[in-house]
């Protein structure tokens, strides 16, 4: 890679021992993808928690403190494992919890700033059209892409903390031009009324190219997309393909019409999603034991409008017995959704609101699992019944709708009921 | 070992690593850490996956394909402190957090692979990757 004078010096260990280390780092992924030289960054948002990171990763973040780290561009961290008001009543283990409390300790000394959230483009940072960032997750990633026109690749923990430290990131894939054009066209031709719907539009488009690199280029919508919408398309598609932008004709900033999508003229459509592909998708899962005694939201967190639209339907409701549901969210949300209300409707419904976590990230899952007797796992995040597989739930994607009625009533409802 | 005859070579795109051999653990499905490995035993136990019950742990594992998902850049370190990587990560198509993780973790991965090694490679055989060469030589 050609270096700067500056990232020379950096390299040479000038500016500590941490900025060598982490641009040391990030050159041999740059070399991997052929990248020519970095690109400087304007933000970083970083995954960071103790259930992916382990004890070596605590270990390399007391390390990078201990070397007098300090990130030079605003960095804030994704959902963790642990929404500590709520760790003892779901049996996390106490170590972990401690773990976790010291790492958030290491990363704030670092001047990271601790969001824990996963959806920051809705309630901390919008970057602008060609702002290069350093962002994951990959919902955060394809959103920056695709809706912002932002520029940023999936950037693991270690990456983007190496990003924040050096105020860069190697120049390759979406931050190149090339990349970021569409690479196959898909035409809509039905309504998507809920947002599972748009959760498995991602899938379909997902499941058809799986490949970093293929660009959908989405046609036919019957009107204009909000942003929980458009969020939870493009964390199915980052789950399902890989993928980290789209782009839908007349919405998204580089594509005002096909041609510019595709920066040419467009192929012909490749994949053609009506009602009956998505029936097809929510008859697929088995609900040969058709029990729900768990019933998450999450995956990604929730938006102040969701937990809105969540609290009018459970309004004077009550979860049914044996059945436990889940909301997570981001802070900001929770802050207004509690002034506002909607959390105490929730609350007295019978649902638990965890704030900076997301579900399939929790700490101990696997055990929570096996001690509750959870087998079925319904939600209407297309996102997360695809990213807890290892955890071994039965995973059923339903739309809204239909996720609450399986709460109050216990039983699954839906397309196959 | 001395037994095993050279069955073929496979050119690759791009590699990160030190030479390694091992053997081969092939699926026809893409992989996570996050979605199918359990990072506690290194068992694929992603319900259905064409490796379900499998262990990673020591092998050079054929992908076609990489999922999501931004974990592998904590999880190949973690599993790697635990004694529970594979060898070698061999990827048709991966993405950028697969190679993250695998450089940071000192786990050899390849990408982009001719011919097709899903064509070629068979569970148990012996594989050998020289990443400066960008090369993968096969033994059964």
């Amino acid at each position: 890679m050609r270096l700067s004078a500056l990232e020379q010096a950096m390299l040479a260990g000038e500016h500590g021992e941490a900025v060598a280390e982490a641009l040391a780092y990030q050159i041999r992924v740059g070399e991997f993808f052929g990248a020519e030289d970095f690109v400087p960054i304007t933000n970083a948002h970083m995954m960071g928690d103790i259930e992916v990171m382990g004890d070596s990763g605590l270990a390399h973040l007391g390390g990078f403190r201990s070397k007098g780290a300090r990130c030079r561009v605003p960095v804030t961290t994704n959902a963790r494992c642990a929404d500590f008001a709520h760790a003892t009543r779901l049996g996390q283990d106490e170590e972990e919890i401690a773990k976790e409390k010291r790492l958030i300790a290491h990363l704030q000394a670092m001047n990271v700033v601790t969001t824990d959230t996963c959806i920051n483009y809705q309630t901390v940072y919008q970057p602008h059209l060609g702002e290069h960032v350093a962002w994951g997750d990959t919902g955060t990633v394809i959103y920056a892409n695709s809706v912002f026109g932002a520029r940023t690749n999936f950037e693991s923990g270690p990456a983007a903390l190496a990003a924040g430290i050096t105020g860069r990131t190697p120049r390759y894939g979406f931050h190149l031009d090339r990349h970021r054009r569409g690479t196959f066209r898909v035409v809509v031709d039905t309504e998507l009324d809920d947002l599972a719907d748009w959760g498995t539009l991602g899938k379909l488009a997902g499941e058809f190219r799986q490949d970093y690199y293929a660009v959908p280029v989405f046609e036919g919508l019957r009107r204009t997309p909000t942003a929980d919408e458009l969020k939870h398309l493009g964390c199915a598609l980052a789950s399902y393909g890989s993928m980290g932008m789209y782009h839908i004709v007349g919405v998204t900033p580089e594509a005002p019409d096909l041609a510019t999508a595709f920066g040419g003229a467009p192929p012909e459509p490749a994949l053609r999603i009506g009602q009956a592909e998505l029936d097809r998708v929510y008859a697929g899962y088995d609900v040969s034991d058709p029990g729900a005694t768990l019933v998450v939201f999450s995956g990604p967190q929730l938006s102040l409008f969701e937990l809105k639209a969540l609290a009018e339907r459970f309004a004077g409701q009550r979860v049914h017995p044996g059945c436990q549901v889940f909301v997570t969210t981001g802070r900001g949300p929770a802050r207004d959704a509690e002034a506002l209300g909607y959390l105490a409707t929730l609350r007295e419904a019978g649902v638990t609101i965890l704030e900076g976590v997301c579900f399939y990230i929790l700490q101990n899952l696997s055990e929570m699992r096996r001690r509750n007797g959870w087998h079925n796992l319904i939600s209407n995040s297309a996102k997360l019944v695809n990213i807890i597989g290892a955890h071994r739930f039965n995973t059923i994607l339903r739309r809204t709708d239909d996720c609450v009625a399986a709460a109050l009533t216990g039983r699954v409802t839906g397309a196959q009921s | 070992m001395s037994e095993r005859q050279h069955i073929a070579s496979l050119r690759v795109a791009r590699a990160v690593g030190e030479p390694v051999e091992g053997l081969a653990l092939v699926s026809t499905e893409g992989f996570s850490p996050r979605y199918d490995l359990d990072r506690w035993t290194g068992l694929i136990t992603k319900p259905g996956h064409k490796l379900e019950g499998r262990s990673i742990v020591d092998r050079i594992c054929f992908f076609p394909t990489a999922k999501g998902g931004i974990a592998a850049g904590w999880a190949f370190p973690d599993i790697a402190a635990k004694k529970l990587a594979p060898r070698a990560l061999v990827f048709g198509v991966t993405n950028p957090v697969m190679v993250q993780g695998a450089a940071f973790a000192g786990i050899t991965l390849t990408e982009g692979w001719e011919p097709d090694a899903l064509a070629v490679v068979r569970n148990d055989d012996l594989v050998r990757i020289d990443p400066a060469e960008r090369l993968i030589h096969i033994y059964r």
